[in-house]
């Protein structure tokens, strides 16, 4: 493997150093946050000692537990849609030429990129928009969880189809043909041959969504109704009241929970081992 | 014509393809081909890369499809029958082995999906795996094997389904040169043990040359010349299929009376062809089929197809000596036997070169037009 | 008149693409109706008009709502968030080039797990990340407190545009980094070498050769961290006090609080606006980039 061009030594230590710095800067503002999320005093910025106490002490605040119910059950049902949809998204961008791929191609991007603020009043305005129209000819509707299910759907497609279409590049084309050559018919050279292949970016997909939707914060504050706080939500409005140990408690457990599901993400998104056929003869 | 070693008389052929042409967009990719290919014939499509010889195999895999045209296996229409349909196989040039499945799983496939039950087709997958000598390797993943393996287990996965026609699309262009070799004749005694023709693709001349019964030489998408080795080698149709098949120079010249050509700088040369008058032509003279020596030792038969020259270049090849001999503008090879050094002729040398009035070829210059040879 | 008969390629060619079609279908009517139609919406409210109740009617259409953001105050705003997004930019390019540039350089098996190193907190809880720092900066945080004790003074940054920027960079740095990464890691090095013993001098080998050759990941990344940045709810929010009024926020007010939709709606149409020149701008030098720009 080449290791590029010999840098010059002092060129060489201020990369390093930057490069540590830029880990520490990544890090620390983390390490700290859970740190003091052990600490035993009421007051969030004097250390008190080590104690778990904020743990328990958070599971009692109901507003917190129905907060972590919605979040869940948002990140179930969004996660479980998107999936699916982002994944026959992903093969048929990868698969087929139709009219209106190009089309379909950038706008099923654009939800990644575009900020989450505009994302957020876009959807509010097109909810307020439709309640209106649906009133006039039957049911009286309002925001609620459902919107929020609906509008994390919406920007998680693009995710899994990014991720699924990924695993789907790095495969051969010609697999699913030989599979096809081989008396097997379409569908069962997808199930038998493409399907179990592209199965671990699916779930790297998923773990994704899930991972966003657990952390939406923007876009779930505008198209929530009452009773559906979310825990970022949650999260978010309290900080702006001030820091309490609670929340630092909540933080550090959000904390662990995405980076466990991310880790599990990437660790399904490594490059697949000699996936493809290597062609070296034994020595 | 030519007469192939295992060549059935009754002869029906296997693959016909009839006018077929296939557009990519506004590409051309195949122009009108017509080719009939014998049952149990070793048969190599050659050309260089996007010549149109892998669009043709594909669409007799049924991997494309023709724009038009027809296409024919064994006299039945297929021309729009998708891949699984027909009774064809494929070893693909990547050999797209299913990397979730061992090397049995890989090799049974093609009978499971034909509907053989579990055991029947493990029982074949493990003898075609012993014929292509990886017994014992069944359990294994294919990215635990060389590529030399990979490829033998291609092969035995599209044999084991008994196929009418086994398709090859440059099997053997990820191999190294003595891999290579080896597996050439293993291939060959594949093919005779099944009596099944084969259709391969390649880009590599000597590949086609050694394996083949007969060739067809494509490029931009139309087909050149059809025919054995020696038939492409001795007689090319064109000047692409005379300068693509081995080494060659080739004259520029004008067709004249009397079994005459002129070359370009003027020179009037005996050499018989059918052309008429006037055309356009190019002469084609072997390196080695040409003698050279001092001016004045022309035989007195040949006059009449020498030139003379001066030694440009001489390169020492160990059993030949290979020397540019320059005519006026032109470079001619000449491929000599080797002599002792000191009477190697060396660069600056006024040198006479002759050929046998059967060694040359005189190919047209124009457009190229198929030329076919029948195999029986 | 009968229809004209089908190549073959032509046919399957056909069923093919309704086959693509056919696929593509329930996600593409889903993102027709969730994400196209709301991104209609707000262009259309733009144009709306403001009722004295603060609802939105969509009739009379007019330019008032972009007519507002010439105003003094908006556009200071406006032009307050585009220059804290592009020195936000500018910081990450600095800290990050040298970065992409040490983890592309370092051999595969460690490069692997800096790299896991970096996509971690990428994706991790971006608000927590932000409350992190909140925390770390706070008048009475450890920073501070750390400071006071070794006798420089209580550390006062939070609630400050440098905060709103320090949040920025922790939210978007790695955006910044992964696009350099990718084009510094294919970069061709031998070239790179050839350049050094041309030019002798290692900077200028740089200028000429490795900057042009990774500028690809330079707009890439930049465009990356504008855009976000730009359009920031979060950072300002919690970091930024009441003088450091972003749009982001500034949008998010108008649907709140201010109930003026088109106005909103005007804002936020200038950030989309802004987000289709990146995307093209962008999509022009990947471009630019495959028809061999390597002079």
């Amino acid at each position: 493997m080449s290791i590029g061009m010999q840098t010059s030594k002092g060129v060489g230590r201020l990369l390093k150093i930057n490069a540590w710095l830029v880990f520490a800067f990544f890090y620390i503002p983390m390490i700290v946050l859970v740190v003091f999320s052990f600490n035993a005093s009421q007051r969030v910025n004097i250390w008190g000692g080590l104690s778990a106490r904020w743990y328990p002490e958070m599971l009692r605040n109901d507003e917190i537990l129905s907060a972590l119910e919605n979040s869940l059950v948002v990140a179930a049902i969004s996660t479980l849609a998107s999936t699916i949809l982002g994944t026959a998204l992903a093969i048929a961008l990868d698969r087929y030429r139709f009219r209106g791929r190009g089309t379909l191609e950038g706008v099923a991007y654009l939800p990644i990129i575009i900020p989450d603020v505009t994302m957020a009043v876009m959807l509010l305005a097109f909810f307020a928009q439709a309640f209106r129209f649906l009133g006039n000819i039957g049911p009286q509707l309002q925001l609620g969880l459902y919107t929020v299910v609906i509008s994390h759907i919406a920007f998680n497609i693009s995710i899994v189809a990014v991720v699924v279409r990924a695993r789907l590049g790095q495969l051969d084309p010609a697999l699913e043909q030989a599979a096809q050559d081989l008396y097997a018919s379409r569908w069962k050279a997808f199930r038998l041959i493409t399907l179990p292949l592209i199965l671990p970016g699916i779930l790297a997909g998923a773990l994704l969504a899930l991972a966003l939707s657990l952390d939406d914060v923007v876009i779930s504050a505008f198209v929530t109704g009452p009773g559906g706080t979310t825990l970022p939500v949650y999260v978010f409005s309290a900080i702006r009241r001030g820091v309490t140990p609670e929340l630092n408690a909540i933080s550090t457990l959000m904390l662990a929970a995405s980076t466990v599901l991310v880790l599990s993400s990437l660790f399904l998104q490594r490059a697949p081992k000699q996936e493809r056929t290597t062609t070296k003869e034994d020595s | 014509m030519t007469e192939s070693s295992n060549m059935t008389e009754r002869g029906e052929p296997s693959v016909e393809i009839l006018g077929v042409t296939k557009r990519f967009d506004e590409v051309v990719a195949v122009d009108n081909v017509d080719l009939a290919i014998e049952d149990g014939e070793f048969f190599a499509m050659l050309g260089p890369s996007g010549c149109g010889k892998t669009t043709t195999l594909r669409m007799i895999a049924g991997l494309e499809f023709p724009t038009e045209g027809r296409l024919k296996i064994f006299g039945d229409e297929v021309g729009n029958l998708p891949p699984n349909q027909r009774p064809v196989n494929t070893v693909f040039q990547s050999y797209a082995l299913f990397p979730h499945m061992n090397v049995q799983d890989n090799v049974s496939f093609g009978l499971r999906m034909n509907g053989v039950d579990k055991k029947e087709a493990a029982r074949s997958a493990d003898e075609l795996i012993e014929l292509v000598q990886l017994g014992g390797l069944g359990n294994r993943k294919p990215s635990q094997l060389s590529g030399g393996q990979q490829q033998r287990v291609a092969l035995a996965r599209a044999l084991v389904n008994k196929p009418k026609v086994l398709l090859l699309d440059e099997p053997l262009g990820a191999l190294d040169l003595k891999l290579r070799q080896e597996m050439q004749t293993e291939l060959k005694t594949l093919q005779q043990e099944f009596g099944v023709s084969f259709v391969f693709v390649t880009h590599d001349q000597e590949e086609a040359l050694t394996m083949s019964d007969r060739i067809a030489v494509m490029n931009e998408g139309r087909l050149l010349q059809v025919g054995s080795a020696e038939e492409l080698y001795e007689r090319p149709a064109n000047r692409f299929v005379a300068d693509f098949i081995g080494e060659t120079n080739l004259l520029d010249a004008t067709v004249a009376d009397g079994d005459m050509i002129i070359l370009a700088n003027g020179t009037r040369l005996k050499a018989p062809n059918p052309h008429a008058t006037g055309t356009k032509v190019a002469m084609s003279l072997r390196p080695e089929s040409i003698e050279i020596g001092r001016p004045e030792s022309i035989p007195s038969d040949y006059q009449a197809t020498s030139l003379r020259g001066v030694i440009a270049t001489s390169s020492y090849l160990g059993h030949s000596i290979l020397y540019g001999v320059k005519v006026d503008s032109t470079n001619l090879n000449v491929r000599s036997g080797a002599v002792a050094a000191h009477q190697r002729f060396v660069p600056g040398d006024e040198v006479a070169v002759w050929w046998d009035r059967t060694s040359d070829w005189v190919v047209p210059d124009d457009e190229p037009v198929a030329v076919t040879s029948e195999a029986s | 008149m009968t229809a004209p008969k089908l190549a073959p390629d032509a046919a399957v060619r056909k069923a093919e693409s309704r086959r693509g079609v056919f696929t593509a279908m329930p996600a593409a009517i889903y993102l027709l109706i969730f994400f196209c139609t709301p991104l209609l919406i707000i262009v259309a409210y733009s144009f709306g008009t403001r009722t004295a109740t603060g609802s939105t009617r969509l009739s009379g259409w007019n330019f008032d709502s972009y007519e507002r953001i010439i105003d003094d105050l908006v556009l200071g705003i406006v032009w307050r968030s585009f220059w804290l997004a592009g020195l936000t930019t500018i910081l990450c390019l600095v800290v990050g080039y040298p970065f992409a540039y040490y983890l592309a350089t370092r051999p595969a098996r460690i490069r692997n797990i800096l790299l896991v190193l970096v996509m971690i907190p990428f994706w991790t809880n971006g608000l927590i990340r932000i409350f992190a720092i909140r925390f770390l900066l706070g008048s009475d945080g450890p920073v501070s407190q750390a400071s006071s004790s070794l006798g420089f003074g209580e550390f006062r940054i939070l609630f400050t545009p440098t905060a709103v920027i320090i949040g920025m960079l922790y939210s978007y740095l790695t955006f910044m980094v992964l696009p350099l990464y990718v084009a510094i890691e294919r970069l061709d090095w031998r070239l790179v070498e050839a350049a050094r013993d041309l030019y002798a001098n290692g900077g200028k080998a740089f200028r000429k050769v490795t900057w042009p050759l990774t500028r690809s990941g330079v707009i890439a990344g930049s465009i990356l961290v504008f855009i976000p940045s730009f359009g920031s709810y979060v950072v300002p929010e919690i970091l930024g006090g009441a003088k450091t009024l972003l749009l982001g926020s500034y949008i998010a007010r108008q649907f709140g609080q201010a109930r003026n939709w088109p106005f909103g709606a005007a804002l936020s149409v200038v950030l989309i606006v802004a987000m289709l020149i990146a995307v093209v701008v962008n999509q022009r030098s990947a471009a630019s980039e495959l028809t061999g720009s390597s002079s």
